[in-house]
């Protein structure tokens, strides 16, 4: 790699300044990311910021009323070893068990995967899929984008250059829903999803009130299939209905064919998770009291 | 046969466990010396260029930058014919892998070496060389390779056919046949004829140690070298053939090495570490990063395979043919040889052909990888085997019984079997709990197949020291890939008489033990351990000798056995004899150089379950078996651990392993992450079942095993497919992708 | 401007340990460059192989993806630390029991990944260690000796507990 200098600011206004004097200056959370790019020189950078030491970064803070902020910092094994977010997110638990494996969820955090924006993000689909928003702070002050629009292209966000997210804000949970992410790799760990479908659902009186879903590894950014989820709106769960609005999202991925799949398998891969995905979140909510 | 051994068929703790359970044990990078440099090598972006132009002044002007070295500055002698151990080679295709001259014939090709004071600088600095390429178009299959109207890699390269020179300029370095019988009359009485076409991707041992090297070319001018390798003495030979100087002026000291497979025998580092130590008068240490090791090393070939095999009515195999197409990589040496050795060694036929072709093509050099050629062939050969025991409606074992190999069989490119264990293994199979199992559940298959590795033999040495208080000390040099040291010191053990904790084994430096090949050729626990049994009797001998001294009497009527030496009432334990040398003549070392020729080839069979998600084409393991005739185990934990090794690398061979190149010839998946190895989530337990066939030229009767087991696993899970989804899938890898796009077409058709 | 070193003051194996590194040398090139601890092994470099495993602040991770000046104020343990003075731990020694290990390169990593899960976890399941260990590549073994060992060292921690 070549040389780069390194602080820990201790503070978001810190960050800020860091950055302002170091354009070109790259953000450090788990480094599982940032650290593979600089060693293969996909990206280059001669300042690193590792912003694990400012607090608003680390919360992880769950009440049932207003639901969960998760510090874009926050590692994966922190989600899943809590026992409150996992019992009131168990999908999101789930979600973060699968990025990489046991070491790579000692650091890295769903913030990362996100602001990272490959396609293929795992815990992304999910997020949109539960409604999450990004806080992101600024020399200007902070705003909220919804997770869906965060994205805008690989590799690419809507942060300006002197942003930081900060954190993401996941919603109460409905009584009575169920969320699931699912993805197909060819082994059963560490691998790059060549698809994934992340959805939440909740019920109403044995219909389905609301229903989002979105996918992973099939279009330039994670995608929100609104149409697939509106589809189901007011319908009860039956197979049928399932069945139309899965195939809507295979027909929505917009994948292209590389050495993880091609588009024609992609697509199928999208309809059939989308269903499973579905009918797994259902359950759940059915079970959910 | 049933001997009752002693140490043999134990499981002693290994003698370098606690170092390798601690960290301790040095393995190559791990080597430090002082004003060590670091080198990076700066490779080839292009599958095919000549080079026009290396400009290396801004890698010189970078601080930190010791020396820069290119092909231009090994010896300029004149090319010659040289045997390394692999076959004859032209010296400039062995140096011209090492560091291009002229042509770069791969992505990943070596074109020039950086050595600075720390792997960060040396990277950089080879990024700022500047090197004017021509590109050239490419070829990367065989079929590609052989066209007549295919670029040609190597203008000085023209075809042998059938062991003659025939001086046509082409990309088939050889084209062998073997013949047995008449193929044409055994086809014509065959009542039933499956003839298939077979593609193998180019996999990669995966070892996860990368390469490495440190080298000190010495002010008095010797090269002394540390490394990890499969042969100290290949390395040596081989740096000091490519720097024109003589053996005596090289030290090769193998340090602990992480996995090698045959990928570790060929050399690759340690003449661009020992140029750039001439340059700087320091040590240089190179370690390959995870994506040189893909792109710079060797992988096993790709592969075009067709098979035609007929039976009749009865099940008796009639004919045979194999059309053997392997992609050598840049340079020739594809394992189509052993291909063509192990594609029908497991059956009886007589009337056969098989044509092998040794083809260049715009990938890496390919190198040995466990029983390398014969997994190819037999995912082939084992998946006829399966189809034609389903027209026959035969069970597929009773089938491969009625047709095996014994004793007294000629294989169609020679030899006749001696004693072989290829019944043996089949009935295994068949008595196997796990081959009768039922196996319930929708998309659910069982599949089986048998594959054969013929071992090596090869030289080897080795001394035995005894020490005053009963114990000895054995030097060795076979590089201890998966505890041999340890199978080696209990044959020592067991011909002394002594337990196995006393003997002390030694893995030597090429100064320190006398010729020794490599480990690999499943020889290691065969040759070696034969060495340590002449040595060991050599020792007897002199002890024997010794006590005939202290009893007075003649050394004749002196006997040894487990360990106690007698004569006429008088007894010594081995211990006490040892306590004693010094009065009686001095030292005792015994001593063995061999070459054994007997060697026993070994056969292996598997049984795989697994399920095949009909939505998404992933295929599971859901048990798996692995059978293999040993000879003699020596250490069985050690013999397991070499039949669940090679099943699970056969496993990632079938369902995920492959390099994904993009059409201009580049490795799109250099990495762990999407070159998919099996990881511990994705396998259950892998049960074995050790034969013993005994081979009649080793004194335990050792066959050599590591090799065997990698051979059948690809075709046991085709066939298990086959069973599971009712398709045969023909090309390897069977990923996910493949197997949903042939339930698909099944479906359409 | 000029580049500088790091001062790195950390916790390795239980002794307080300072170093200096520059900020592009990952944790792996610090302990085995800058530290000599060279047990703990490179395999990729980029989080794949899991050769490079240590305990940092509790959680295993892949030290070739941590940078050195990250271990500022943290705790590590690596494989030299595994081991209670001169007696192996019960992991150390049912590798060696089970064969779990043949040219060992990952056995460091295996070692510090499971001793992990022990601490963590009493009586895991097999299905649980697969998972655990999914991040740690072995080629030699197939992980069957590796999976065994781990069971009897968790089987060992249940009864001195009881």
């Amino acid at each position: 790699m070549k040389w780069f200098d390194y602080a820990a600011p201790t503070s978001l206004a810190a960050a800020i300044t860091l950055r302002a004097e170091h354009p070109g200056s790259r953000l450090l959370a788990g480094g599982t990311d940032l650290l593979a790019q600089l060693r293969s020189g996909r990206i280059e950078t001669a300042f690193v910021i590792d912003v694990k030491r400012i607090p608003e970064l680390n919360v992880l803070q769950y009440d049932p009323g207003g639901g969960l902020t998760l510090g874009a910092a926050v590692p994966c094994y922190r989600i899943y070893q809590d026992a409150a977010v996992s019992r009131a997110y168990p999908s999101l638990a789930e979600a973060a068990g699968l990025i990489g494996g046991t070491q790579i969820q000692g650091r890295a955090s769903l913030g990362g995967n996100l602001a990272n924006a490959a396609p293929s993000a795992d815990s992304t689909p999910l997020l949109i899929a539960l409604g999450a928003v990004c806080r992101i702070v600024g020399p200007g002050g902070e705003r909220m984008v919804a997770v869906e629009d965060f994205c805008t292209g690989p590799g690419r966000t809507v942060l300006g250059p002197l942003e930081l997210l900060v954190s993401l804000h996941i919603p109460a949970k409905p009584a009575r829903s169920g969320a699931k992410y699912l993805r197909f790799i060819p082994r059963n760990e560490m691998d790059i999803a060549v698809a994934g479908a992340g959805v939440a659902v909740t019920l109403d009186d044995g219909v389905i009130r609301s229903a989002r879903i979105a996918l992973a590894a099939v279009a330039p950014t994670p995608l929100f299939v609104r149409e697939a989820g509106d589809l189901l709106q007011g319908q009860p769960p039956a197979p049928e209905i399932i069945g139309r609005a899965a195939a809507l999202a295979g027909e929505a991925a917009r994948p292209i064919t590389d050495m993880r799949g091609d588009i024609e398998y992609r697509r199928h891969l999208c309809a059939v998770l989308t269903r499973r995905a579905l009918n797994a979140a259902i359950a759940k909510a059915q079970e959910a009291n | 046969m049933s001997e009752q051994y002693k140490i043999l068929g134990t499981r002693p703790i290994r003698h370098d466990g606690v170092d390798k359970v601690t960290g301790r044990a040095l393995y190559g990078a791990d080597f430090q010396i002082a004003g060590l440099l670091e080198a990076a090598i700066l490779r080839s972006p292009h599958a095919h260029a000549r080079i026009l132009k290396i400009d290396t002044r801004k890698a010189h002007a970078l601080p930190g930058v010791k020396a820069v070295v290119t092909a231009a500055d090994f010896p300029q002698s004149p090319d010659r014919i040289v045997d390394l151990g692999e076959g004859e080679t032209p010296l400039s295709y062995i140096r011209g892998n090492v560091l291009a001259s002229g042509k770069t014939l791969y992505k990943g090709h070596a074109v020039a070496a950086v050595a600075a004071v720390n792997v960060h600088v040396a990277q950089e600095a080879a990024s700022l060389i500047e090197v004017e390429y021509e590109e050239l178009p490419c070829v990367l299959t065989a079929p590609d390779a052989m066209r007549p109207d295919a670029p040609l890699l190597h203008a000085d390269l023209k075809t042998t056919e059938f062991g003659e020179q025939t001086g046509r300029a082409s990309n088939v370095a050889e084209h062998f046949r073997h013949l047995l019988g008449d193929v044409e009359k055994g086809f014509a009485d065959a009542d039933h004829v499956v003839e298939r076409e077979f593609h193998t991707a180019t996999v990669h041992q995966g070892y996860i140690e990368p390469h490495n090297a440190t080298v000190l070319w010495n002010q008095d001018g010797r090269v002394l070298v540390w490394t990890s390798t499969q042969g100290a003495f290949v390395v040596r030979d081989t740096v000091a053939c490519m720097l024109d100087l003589p053996v005596s002026q090289v030290r090769v000291t193998p340090m602990e090495i992480g996995g090698g497979f045959g990928g570790k025998i060929p050399v690759y580092l340690e003449p661009v570490a020992a140029l750039l130590s001439k340059k700087t008068g320091r040590p240089v240490r190179i370690v390959m990063t995870r994506q040189e090791v893909f792109e710079g090393t060797g992988p096993t070939p790709g592969s075009f395979i067709r098979v035609k095999m007929g039976v009749r009515g009865d099940g008796r195999m009639v004919a045979a043919q194999a059309h053997l197409a392997y992609e050598a990589g840049a340079y020739p040496g594809a394992m189509v040889g052993p291909g063509g050795m192990c594609v029908f060694a497991a059956y009886d036929i007589g009337n056969v052909v098989i044509d092998g072709f040794d083809v260049v093509v715009n990938k890496p050099s390919t190198a040995a990888y466990r029983a390398p050629g014969a997994t190819n062939a037999a995912f082939a050969t084992e998946s006829v085997v399966d189809e034609l025991a389903e027209i026959l409606g035969m069970d597929p074992i009773e089938f491969r019984l009625k047709n095996a190999a014994r004793e007294g069989t000629r294989r169609a490119d020679g030899p006749k079997f001696p004693r072989i264990g290829c019944v043996e293994v089949l009935e295994a199979i068949k008595a196997h709990p796990h081959y009768s199992a039922p196996l319930e559940g929708p998309h659910r298959g069982r599949g089986v197949a048998i594959g054969f590795w013929f071992n090596a033999g090869l030289q080897s040495s080795c001394t035995i020291s005894v020490n005053a208080d009963g114990s000895v000390v054995l030097v060795e040099g076979s590089t201890d890939i998966g505890g041999t040291r340890t199978s080696i010191a209990m044959q020592a053990a067991e011909v002394l008489g002594i337990p196995a904790e006393k003997v002390q084994p030694s893995v030597a430096d090429t100064d320190s033990v006398g010729y020794t090949a490599v480990t690999g050729g499943s020889r290691t626990t065969f040759a070696t351990g034969f060495a340590a049994c002449e040595a060991a009797n050599d020792v007897i001998r002199q002890m024997k000798e010794r006590a005939a001294r202290l009893w007075q009497t003649g050394a004749g009527s002196v006997e040894a056995d487990a360990g106690v030496f007698r004569s006429n009432g008088n007894s010594l334990s081995f211990a006490e004899l040892a306590a004693r040398l010094g009065e009686t003549g001095g030292p005792v070392i015994g001593r063995a150089a061999v070459h054994p020729r007997a060697v026993g080839g070994s056969f292996s069979g598997c049984i795989a379950d697994v399920e095949v998600d009909q939505e998404t084409g992933k295929v599971s393991i859901l048990r798996f078996t692995s059978i293999q005739d040993a000879g003699k185990a020596i250490h069985p934990s050690y013999v397991e651990g070499q039949m669940q090794g090679g099943s699970v690398q056969g496993i990632g061979w079938a369902l995920n392993e492959e390099y994904y190149m993009s059409d201009r010839g580049a490795m799109m998946n250099s990495s762990l992450l999407d070159y998919r190895m099996p990881t511990s989530l994705d396998l259950p337990m892998i049960d074995t079942h050790i034969v013993e066939v005994p081979n009649p030229g080793h004194p335990f009767g050792v066959r050599g095993v590591g090799e065997a087991n990698i051979v059948p696993p690809p075709a046991a899970i085709a066939n298990a497919i086959y069973r599971a989804a009712g398709v045969r899938l023909n090309r390897l890898p069977m990923k996910p992708m493949a197997v949903m796009q042939a339930i698909w077409s099944a479906r359409k058709a | 401007m000029k580049q500088c070193k790091v001062r790195v003051e950390t916790w390795i194996n239980g002794e307080p340990v300072e170093f200096l590194c520059e900020p592009r040398q990952s944790l792996l090139e610090s302990l085995r460059d800058v530290l000599n601890l060279t047990g703990t092994k490179e395999g990729c470099n980029d989080g794949n192989c899991g050769a490079c495993t240590v305990i940092f602040d509790g959680r295993i991770v892949t030290s070739c993806l941590v940078l050195g000046v990250e271990a500022q104020g943290r705790a590590i343990t690596t494989i030299e630390g595994i081991a209670d003075g001169a007696k192996l731990h019960p992991l150390q020694q049912m590798f060696l029991e089970e064969a779990a290990l043949q040219c060992g390169i990952c056995t460091p990593g295996f070692i510090v990944a499971a001793k992990a899960l022990l601490d963590s976890e009493p009586g895991p399941s097999e299905d649980r260690i697969r998972l655990w260990l999914a991040n740690n590549l072995c080629r030699c073994t197939g992980y069957d000796k590796i999976i065994r060992a781990v069971q009897r060292a968790a089987a060992m921690a249940q009864e001195v507990k009881i």
